[in-house]
């Protein structure tokens, strides 16, 4: 067996240099890899869309079918706002949520074939690959917004076409599903397996959805399930599109709480799976 | 003795009470070949895991390029690369796509980046199929891919853990050529494993045979050979060191995976 030759380091021939000396060049190298995962789920989806076509049966069925339903019955107190107005931010919200919280099963799926093993090896900080894998998320949700917009104009939703209200959708449409992609990247990266991932998906899912104000106002929940609504992030989606999408706008918070919500949720969800990130390799 | 690239310190690693690899020591010299050989379960993917950043030890350390492969993890990930045994290229990609991504992860100058892409996929042979979705692709050409994927940030050191598993006669050969050359043109380090005999026989300078988690003998493969009896081949040698138990302990789901990615392959 060949023995080191003394007990000194092994002559290295690379300079030691820090990776990025100050703390901008690191934000931006963090930035640059977030884009760069970004993009490479783009590219997929690019490469086959079809997953996003089925995506838009669902909101189509709910602002059709139950929308139209309840909007004619009026069982729904919703103020002066006709029920589809209501409605429709809340399908934007849900629908987006539904994409992002199964998006975590690319990870699983990664983990079982390799992939990810390449980007961990890789010297992108791993929270950049969780950052960009959630804006992936919610760049993916995008694609229900078109189909949200465009069943909204045919049932003769109230929309604001003010293209900063716009903007802001695009930004609050993205930020829920990033906020969502995140939560579904930590759950995959502590169950690890395909069938406990869809089990625990399936089961979330429409809880996050009865416990926002998606579909009815806050005010008119039993009190326990008025607490978890305030928790839920979905809620602060929900009423951020309702104060943008609709003219005029009914969101019951202002929209910087419901921002900063959104964005926090973000932050501490990505932290999570970015810090977990390093057991897709083990 | 030429310089050393690898060095490890009684590197171990336990899952649980099993101790997968215990107290390896072992060095890499720079620019050569060196085969890390033993039956499945021996520790080989899991002393590799190590050194490439992806687990940390249990116990004792490792210097790669002279970083610790746990505290300075980041300067390690900058002067290797690695191709695991599984499939690691994206299928639902195409080609250029897939070295792109790595390209530009790697911090990579942007100037002359698509050029350089598309000269790594030239080297392999592959600038015909550059554009195509990787699923099209067949067995050795996913893993000259994903060679030309690991080292186009030019490694000092290559990890390659069982480059040509499940590839037929004619298509491993093809991958070697390329790995070669590769080295030669970039003056790499290689450290492999393999289950075939006759290419760690021909290409390796060194060799170190793992048994449960130890290494059971180290030398140029000549030596080995000599040290068990005139005339032997490599395949004795490796009996000789490891055969007293036949059935070593390799989980379903690792069988799985090696089945998956053969059947991917084939």
């Amino acid at each position: 067996m060949i023995q080191p030759e003394s007990a000194a380091l092994p002559n290295v021939s690379v300079k030691k240099e820090p990776f990025h000396a100050n703390p901008l060049s690191a934000l931006l190298g963090f930035s640059k890899n977030t884009i760069v995962i970004a993009e490479m789920e783009v590219r997929k989806l690019r490469h086959d869309p079809s997953e996003l076509v089925m995506r838009a049966i669902q909101p189509a069925l709910w602002l059709v079918i139950f929308g139209e339903v309840f909007n004619a019955v009026k069982a729904i107190p919703t103020g002066n706002t006709p029920y589809i107005d209501f409605l429709a931010p809340g399908i934007l919200a849900q629908s987006s949520m539904f994409v992002a919280i199964f998006s975590g099963m690319s990870i699983i799926w990664e983990r079982d074939l390799g992939i990810v093993h390449k980007f961990l090896v890789s010297p992108a900080p791993r929270g950049s690959l969780a950052l960009g894998k959630s804006v992936a998320g919610g760049v993916r949700a995008l694609s229900q917004a078109i189909i949200v917009y465009i069943i909204a104009v045919i049932l003769g939703v109230h929309v604001n076409w003010h293209p900063l209200a716009l903007l802001g959708v695009l930004i609050i449409t993205i930020l829920g599903a990033a906020a969502f992609s995140a939560f579904s990247l930590t759950i995959a990266l502590i169950v690890k397996t395909r069938e406990r991932f869809m089990g625990i998906g399936q089961v979330l899912t429409m809880p996050v959805f009865f416990a926002s104000s998606a579909i009815y106002p806050i005010s008119i929940m039993p009190t326990w399930l008025k607490v978890l609504a305030h928790g839920n992030p979905l809620t602060y989606q929900v009423d951020a599109l309702r104060n943008l999408m609709l003219a005029p706008g009914i969101g019951t918070y202002s929209l910087w709480l419901d921002f900063s919500v959104l964005l926090s949720a973000t932050v501490v969800l990505v932290t999570i799976a970015g810090a977990l990130y390093p057991r897709a390799a083990t | 003795m030429g310089e050393t690239i690898l060095e490890t310190r009684n590197l171990s690693r336990y899952f649980g009470e099993l101790m997968v690899v215990d107290n390896l020591n072992i060095s890499v010299l720079k620019g050569e070949v060196f085969g890390l050989l033993g039956p499945n379960g021996a520790g080989k993917t899991t002393a590799i895991k190590m050194l490439t950043t992806l687990l940390k030890p249990t116990a004792g350390e490792a210097f790669v390029g002279g970083y610790n492969i746990v505290t300075e993890a980041v300067s390690v990930r900058r002067i290797i690369g690695y191709v695991p045994q599984m499939l690691s290229a994206d299928a639902t990609l195409t080609g250029y796509e897939n070295l792109l991504i790595f390209a530009k992860l790697y911090d990579l100058p942007n100037r002359g980046l698509k050029e350089r892409v598309y000269q790594a996929l030239a080297f392999m042979g592959m600038e015909q199929s550059a554009n195509r979705l990787v699923r099209t692709y067949s067995g050795g050409m996913i893993r000259r891919l994903e060679i030309a994927q690991s080292v186009l940030h030019h490694p000092q050191l290559l990890f390659l853990d069982e480059p040509t598993i499940g590839l037929d006669p004619l298509a491993r050969k093809a991958v070697w050529k390329h790995i070669m050359d590769l080295r030669t043109q970039y003056n790499m380090t290689i450290l492999m494993t393999t289950h075939i005999m006759d290419e760690a026989d021909s290409l390796c300078q060194r060799i170190a045979i793992m048994h449960r988690g130890k290494v059971a003998a180290i030398d140029s493969p000549t030596a080995l050979k000599a040290n068990v009896r005139t005339n032997a081949t490599l395949e004795e040698v490796f009996i000789y060191y490891t055969g007293d138990k036949i059935d070593s302990g390799e989980s379903y789901r690792d069988t799985a995976r090696v089945r998956r990615t053969a059947k991917r392959l084939g």
